[in-house]
């Protein structure tokens, strides 16, 4: 258990977006014996199912089983699609394995494409990143030229394109059916599941769709064995995973470790503890859309079973780390602000619940709050959650209903001291 | 300035459409194509880009204000997107719009009277671990303070 180098490995060599350093340091050998000793289809998913790697992307889809649910005796075409949209707050691992082991990636792509018999490829990828743009946009015109995409690749009869699509700022956009739609040249939109994109994907096509380091991890999958991957996690998350730790640690940054390492050592060991040797507060584990930890919940194995049972989620791994001068009213007003924003507007619950949240959490934060209005917002949230067609409703629900049983004495102080500050009892009308 | 692309705009134009079995899909990356060609996506360029796809008028100024990138008003010659999300708030985001805001004598949202900047704030650029960060055009600043965006700032042509 703890920091391994599987993926991060390639962020410390020099020049990594170089097919030629990378293949220097072992890169495209699985593409390569994939492709060249024809793996059927079978053999990739049994293998990737046996390491139970799990997307992380944020839900912890198991990947082989999502790969095999893909119908593969149909005529016409099948299509992979990478989401390298990347837009949870508090998340950046997609962006350091674009930029630093590009071709990593692409090698993922390879296998995961001939796990299907897809012929073509899209990297959906937010529009922001213009740097891993570019240097994805290079990495794939190497691996063209090298002959590993377009026609015959590693000189045998598949043919693989990858094509780059460059989202255009919306975070919803991330969502894997509103990606399907973006793509598909309109506006972000969910859809409703079934039919699931294995079944009915990108043009109506059979589609799987994967974030950017799950894919990364193929590869490594396949080079040291599945059974090596798998032991390296618990029993049910396999292998590692990119942690991304922000907010107010000494070193933030992007630390592989297996799963199941304590989430204080991933804080106090290796992202240097809370800065300036300040208490710590609260943790976001995995993006904002995660319920938050109090600081003595932070023993919690780094797994997707384990966050689960303390009411949270592994999610994409983007870790906030807030120390005892964070105003976490302030904090929940963002991300109420945020979620808002982000809402497509197709559901009402999500639509209207998340602009009425945010105005209730104005008036708590700008003093004008009372105590009935953080047992509304919990109940708000409530009925939000489960009622939309994606999860951006649960998202927006999930760390409002946290945050506030949490951390109640801090919201209770706030709307009292405003009652104190306007000379009014405390639990005045429902406004 | 006639809003048309020229024969390399085109080129790429036709390049874009074989990317994708239909051709509304390409959509998105005409329009990025024309935002770079004409500065903004004002309603003529709209116009244009629905004739140029054959699609409705309606149908693209639907995708293009779905979206934040899509400029719909011209920006100045350095467009300022500031992160005030959650990981660049409590490391200081605030502070760097209040000084952003009175070195530039705007608020969020405008543009300088001599058409240099433009201040907006953004939601979570995927760069938490450089909090707070800045984007400028095509590129991203972190780990700020007052005194090194006055230096960034300061250093622009
Ligand atoms: C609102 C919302 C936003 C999401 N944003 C992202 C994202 O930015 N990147 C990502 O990989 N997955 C994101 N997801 C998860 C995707 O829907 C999908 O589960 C994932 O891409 C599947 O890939 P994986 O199995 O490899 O994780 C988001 C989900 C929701 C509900
Ligand atoms: S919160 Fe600012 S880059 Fe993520």
């Amino acid at each position: 258990m703890g920091q391994v180098k599987l993926i991060s490995r390639f962020f410390e060599i020099e020049g990594c977006r170089l097919r030629r350093v990378y293949e220097e340091n072992g890169g495209y050998a699985a593409a390569r014996r994939v492709i060249t000793e024809n793996w059927t289809g079978e053999k990739i998913i049994e293998t990737l199912k046996k390491s139970n790697l799990r997307g992380l992307g944020g839900a912890g889809f198991p990947t082989g089983m999502k790969w095999g649910f893909v119908p593969r005796d149909q005529e016409g075409p099948r299509y992979l699609v990478v989401n390298a949209d990347e837009s949870e707050p508090g998340t950046f691992k997609d962006r350091h394995v674009m930029l630093h082991a590009p071709h990593l990636l692409i090698e993922g792509i390879i296998i995961a494409a001939a796990s299907i018999d897809a012929e073509e490829a899209f990297i959906y990828i937010r529009g922001e990143y213009w740097e891993p743009y570019r240097v994805m946009l290079e990495a794939l015109e190497e691996a063209r030229q090298a002959g590993y995409l377009g026609e015959n690749i590693f000189g045998s009869d598949r043919r693989l394109e990858v094509m780059i699509h460059r989202g255009a700022g919306a975070y919803i956009c991330g969502e894997e059916t509103a990606l399907l739609s973006s793509l598909e040249g309109y506006k972000g939109f969910p859809k409703l599941k079934p039919p699931f994109p294995a079944v009915k994907g990108l043009f109506s096509r059979p589609t799987v769709i994967n974030n950017v380091e799950t894919l990364s991890y193929v590869p490594i999958v396949i080079d040291k064995g599945p059974e090596y991957f798998a032991g390296l996690g618990t029993e049910r998350s396999g292998g590692a995973r990119l942690f991304g730790v922000s907010g107010h640690v000494e070193r933030p940054g992007v630390y592989e470790l297996t799963l199941g390492t304590p989430m204080r050592e991933l804080i106090y060991t290796h992202a240097g503890g809370v800065r300036n040797g300040a208490k710590l507060k609260a943790v976001i584990p995995g993006g904002t859309s995660c319920p938050v930890l109090r600081a003595d919940e932070i023993d919690v194995p780094l797994d997707f079973d384990s966050l689960a049972r303390l009411g949270s989620m592994l999610g994409s791994g983007g870790t906030i780390v807030m120390d005892e001068t964070t105003d976490l009213v302030e904090v929940l007003l963002r991300i109420c602000r945020f979620y808002s924003w982000e809402s497509c507007g197709q559901c009402t619950p999500c639509r209207e619940g998340t602009g009425w949240m945010t105005r209730i959490m104005e008036r708590v934060a700008g003093g004008q709050g009372n105590s009935r209005d953080l047992d509304d917002l919990v109940d708000i949230a409530q009925k939000i959650t489960g009622n939309t067609i994606c999860p951006l409703g649960d998202a927006a629900a999930l760390p409002v209903i946290s945050f506030i049983t949490k951390f109640r004495d801090e919201f209770e102080a706030r709307v009292a001291s405003a009652a104190a500050a306007a000379g009014r009892p405390q639990a005045t009308e429902r406004v | 300035m006639p809003v048309a692309f020229n024969d390399q705009q085109m080129k790429t134009v036709r390049h874009l459409l074989e990317h994708y079995p239909r051709k509304n899909a390409a959509l998105g990356d005409v329009l990025h194509l024309a935002q770079e060609a004409f500065g903004h996506l004002s309603p003529e360029v709209e116009e244009y880009v629905a004739g140029l796809m054959e699609l409705p008028v309606s149908y693209v100024h639907q995708v293009v204000s779905f979206y934040t990138l899509y400029l719909r008003k011209p920006v100045g010659k350095y467009h300022l997107m500031l992160c005030d999300n959650v990981s660049c708030m409590i490391c200081g985001a605030g502070e760097l719009l209040e000084h952003l805001r009175k070195k530039l004598g705007i608020e969020v949202g405008g543009t300088t009277a001599d058409g240099r900047f433009t201040l907006w704030t953004v939601e979570c650029l995927g760069a938490c671990e450089a909090a707070p960060v800045i984007m400028i055009n095509d590129k991203y600043y972190g780990s700020l303070t007052t005194r090194k965006l006055d230096e960034l700032l300061d250093g622009l042509e």
